[in-house]
């Protein structure tokens, strides 16, 4: 409760300082709007549909391309973890990937699939797959041997120890892979939105570019908040109920 | 009671026939186990005890089947044992209970891999060795929940649930208090007068071996090699503060401080 209070006299804070300086006079309204611009923008935009298909369009671009980016890295990590040929290969590969930041791939992506729904998807993947195959490829290797020792024992090898023990073993540094693959999936989905322009559907990336387009200021900090919003619920609504089960079991975590 | 073979054996459950290990390392090359053979009868509650570097734990792990010989071979039922299997059950000094499951769900582990039995049976099989071992009332906890000793118990059903001929136990009351290893070396002889498994414990105490096997074997080191078996015909259950059983683990202690260092033995 406590607590809860703490962060609540912050935001207050921060949004009084801000309405404070939009009504002071020394910065044009143009450039800074006021909490009350924004909140009339959102409001506005809310009413009218425009918020509500953007972030549909946003989202169906990202949980798609992080799905398959997901689906491209587990399989993958868990190959390099085991084989000294996949880790000398493909493992390598991601590691120098990952160094790249995913806006590098928006010119290739554009080249290779044009205007389109591939290029927005292209860039989800490759700025998913590699945090998600190096933090498989780390928990595989970060189990104890004794789980592995104790399953063979029991007759569980090949598909079986891999589905039934290397995997949830290895689900501390799966969630936090898992979840460092979206943080970097939701960044590049907006850096491509931002840069290419399609026609198949107009992202919260779009409204934020043509806010700058327009000057209009109170629509690029509205857009922002609502990107910031996703965020957070992503984590409640993803992540959560994962650390939660993790944490009640391996007994971690605990206050 | 006696350092000789005394009691006619029972037919051979398990038998290392010639065995053999080498371990090369940067520094050294070492021999782990030179020629080793022992037979173990059906039913036999045998243990390995020796000064650490005799191989005992590589020797347990062989018959296992978790290490392969370098020279030997290792005969289970008269085939010969080429890898792990749920016939030759493992338990170790750590429980190495799987976080992610429950203690039911650890004891159902190995159940899944025999094949024909339903999710009732898994059930209703889980459930008779809680039973067995005192933790029916732990059966949904997580092992981070349990004290060292329930964890043990815990591993030690999961280990009797899918009806291993042979279990194999490298030091599973090492790392436990004393009271605790005394409740434990209760409940596995109940457990072994009920069930009759052939059971093979790896141990460094003395006192230990004594208190639960029939046979005790005394491995010397470098290289790992039989050296002394002693029969253990006491009544059992046996405890471990009996005088009687204290006469016999001085013997055995006797052997064991022969393999020291002269200067470290006085």
């Amino acid at each position: 409760m406590k607590r809860a209070l703490a962060t609540a006299v912050f935001f207050a804070a921060l949004i009084a300082a801000w309405h404070l300086a939009s009504t002071s006079g020394r910065w044009s309204a143009v450039l800074l709007p006021s909490p009350h611009d924004v909140l009339d923008y959102l409001i506005g935009a809310g009413g009218d549909g425009t918020l509500a298909a953007a972030t549909l369009v946003t989202l169906k671009r990202l949980l798609v391309g992080y799905a398959v980016g997901v689906a491209i890295g587990i399989p993958l990590g868990l190959l390099t973890s085991t084989s000294r040929f996949f880790e000398d290969t493909v493992g390598a590969l991601a590691l120098g990937l990952q160094t790249l930041p995913s806006v590098c791939w928006i010119p290739l992506a554009l080249l290779w699939f044009g205007q389109s729904e591939g290029a927005m998807l292209f860039v989800v993947i490759m700025g998913a797959v590699g945090s998600v195959l190096i933090a498989t490829d780390t928990g595989a290797r970060s189990i104890p041997p004794i789980y592995a020792r104790v399953a063979r024992t029991m007759g569980s090898e090949g598909f079986d120890k891999w589905t039934r023990v290397i995997l949830p073993a290895s689900l501390p540094f799966l969630v936090s892979g898992l979840k460092q693959g979206w943080a970097f999936a939701w960044r590049s989905l907006m850096a491509a939105e931002i840069y290419v322009t399609i026609l198949s559907g107009f992202g919260l990336g779009h409204l934020l570019h043509y806010g700058r387009e327009l000057s209009a200021m109170d629509q690029v900090i509205g857009i922002m908040l609502v990107i910031v919003a996703i965020g957070l619920l992503a984590d409640k609504v993803l992540f959560s109920p994962w650390e939660r089960f993790m944490h009640r079991r391996w007994g971690t975590g605990l206050k | 009671m006696g350092n000789s073979n005394s009691t006619p054996s029972p037919a051979a459950k398990l038998a290392v026939e010639n065995v053999s290990k080498h371990f090369r390392t940067k520094r050294a090359d070492v021999q782990a186990l030179a020629d080793v053979s022992l037979t173990v009868g059906e039913g036999e509650f045998v243990a390995l005890v020796g000064p650490s570097g005799c191989g005992k734990s590589t020797l347990l792990d062989i018959m296992a089947g978790l290490t392969a010989p370098d020279a030997g071979r290792v005969m289970a039922d008269d085939r010969p044992v080429e890898g792990p299997g749920r016939h030759r059950l493992v338990m170790f000094q750590e429980s190495a209970l799987f976080p992610w499951l429950d203690v039911a769900g650890n004891v159902m582990f190995g159940l899944k891999r025999i094949p024909g039995l339903s999710a009732a049976e898994r059930r209703r099989i889980a459930d008779e060795h809680l039973d067995l071992v005192g933790l029916s009332r732990f059966r949904h906890a997580y092992a981070h929940e349990l004290s060292g000793g329930m964890k043990q118990r815990a591993a030690l059903a999961r280990s009797l649930a899918p009806d291993p001929r042979v279990l194999l136990m490298d030091e599973p009351f090492a790392a436990l208090d004393a009271l605790t290893a005394e409740q434990l070396y209760a409940d596995i002889q109940r457990i072994w007068q009920a069930r009759r498994k052939t059971i093979i414990i790896v141990t460094h105490s003395a006192r230990e071996a004594a208190t639960l096997a029939d046979r005790v074997i005394v491995m010397s080191p470098s290289p790992g090699r039989i050296h002394e078996q002693f029969t253990i015909d006491l009544p059992r259950p046996r405890d471990i503060n009996a005088p009687e059983l204290a006469v016999i683990a001085q013997r055995i202690t006797t052997t064991l401080k022969g393999y020291l260092p002269k200067d470290a033995a006085s």
